[in-house]
């Protein structure tokens, strides 16, 4: 049975539905930070499945600097993180109300 | 062979991201998520984007994983997670969303007849090769802003958690402006 670019494309969706569902649910904002990466990697998968079966490395490039940004997003995001619970003692996305009008 | 390694390697991933999602532990959901990342590199393998895949294990599960590892250090992890009540209308919006992708996902092959390569592999070069020929000719400027970005991040890790690990620098500064307003008003 041949593996076509749909296979790929509809794995891709798959996942990416499951990172929305654990971006949805998730209240605890570190496992919201996997559920994002989850969603990157998902789009990864399509962009290189587009790149091979077109024969194009575009796809690849693009699929890199996702990489790039996803490794900058940590970065950045556990440092807040960690500043926020040495601040506050808690993580979770519905006690951050701090900046209510 | 082709099919039965994709197949395993769908089921897999899915059920390593199910687990990461569903689960109460947050270190589950860490290893569970570790785990799929080397699963997707598989598909990058099977796809002949050998360098993208070996980027996959290097940073994901190298870095990634690891900036996550120890920033739970920082947090207690032992505890199981509350999770929010999701409404209604927001699981129509995402089943909703997530149907149209589908579809689209099945029509795009019949507008996209007349799609060419913009950069087309080369014969007798690998990926590798193809990889630095295509990044470091069309992809320049791009790469160097990534690059940029990169040691934007590092700087900003560092500021951010790095300093005065015992005390936290925005409420010591807090405090010290406090101090001062006081001294002022008195």
């Amino acid at each position: 049975m041949e593996i076509t670019l749909q296979h790929y494309l509809i794995l891709s969706v798959v996942l990416f539905a499951i990172g929305l569902i654990g971006v949805l649910r998730r209240k605890n904002l570190l496992l919201l930070f996997f559920a994002t990466e989850i969603l990157l990697n998902a789009v990864n998968i399509a962009f290189a499945a587009i790149s091979s079966y077109y024969g194009d490395m575009t796809g690849q490039m693009f699929a890199f600097f996702i990489i790039a940004v996803a490794a900058s997003e940590v970065a950045v995001g556990l440092g807040l993180l960690v500043l926020w619970y040495k601040r506050t003692g808690k993580i979770d996305l519905d006690a951050m109300t701090s900046m209510r009008g | 062979m082709e099919a039965i390694a994709f197949y395993t390697f769908a089921i897999l991933t899915t059920v390593m991201f199910l687990i990461t999602v569903l689960t109460n532990h947050a270190l589950y959901a860490l290893s569970a998520l570790a785990a799929g990342m080397i699963f997707i590199s598989a598909f990058f393998f099977l796809l002949g984007a050998d360098f993208l895949g070996a980027i996959q294990i290097i940073v994901y599960t190298g870095a990634v994983m690891a900036l996550y590892a120890f920033g739970m250090m920082f947090f207690d992890t032992t505890r199981t997670v509350v999770e929010s009540r999701t409404s209604p209308q927001l699981v129509f919006g995402l089943t909703g969303v997530a149907a149209l992708t589908v579809v689209a996902i099945f029509v795009a092959p019949i507008i996209s007849e007349n799609i060419v390569a913009l950069y087309p592999a080369v014969d007798g070069a690998g990926n590798s090769q193809m990889v630095g020929m295509v990044l470091f000719t069309k992809y320049l400027i791009p790469f160097e802003v990534a690059a940029i970005m990169l040691l934007v991040a590092m700087i900003a890790g560092i500021v951010l958690a790095g300093k005065k690990m015992d005390h936290s620098l925005t409420l010591m500064k807090d405090e010290v402006e406090c101090k001062n307003i006081e001294k002022e008003q008195a």
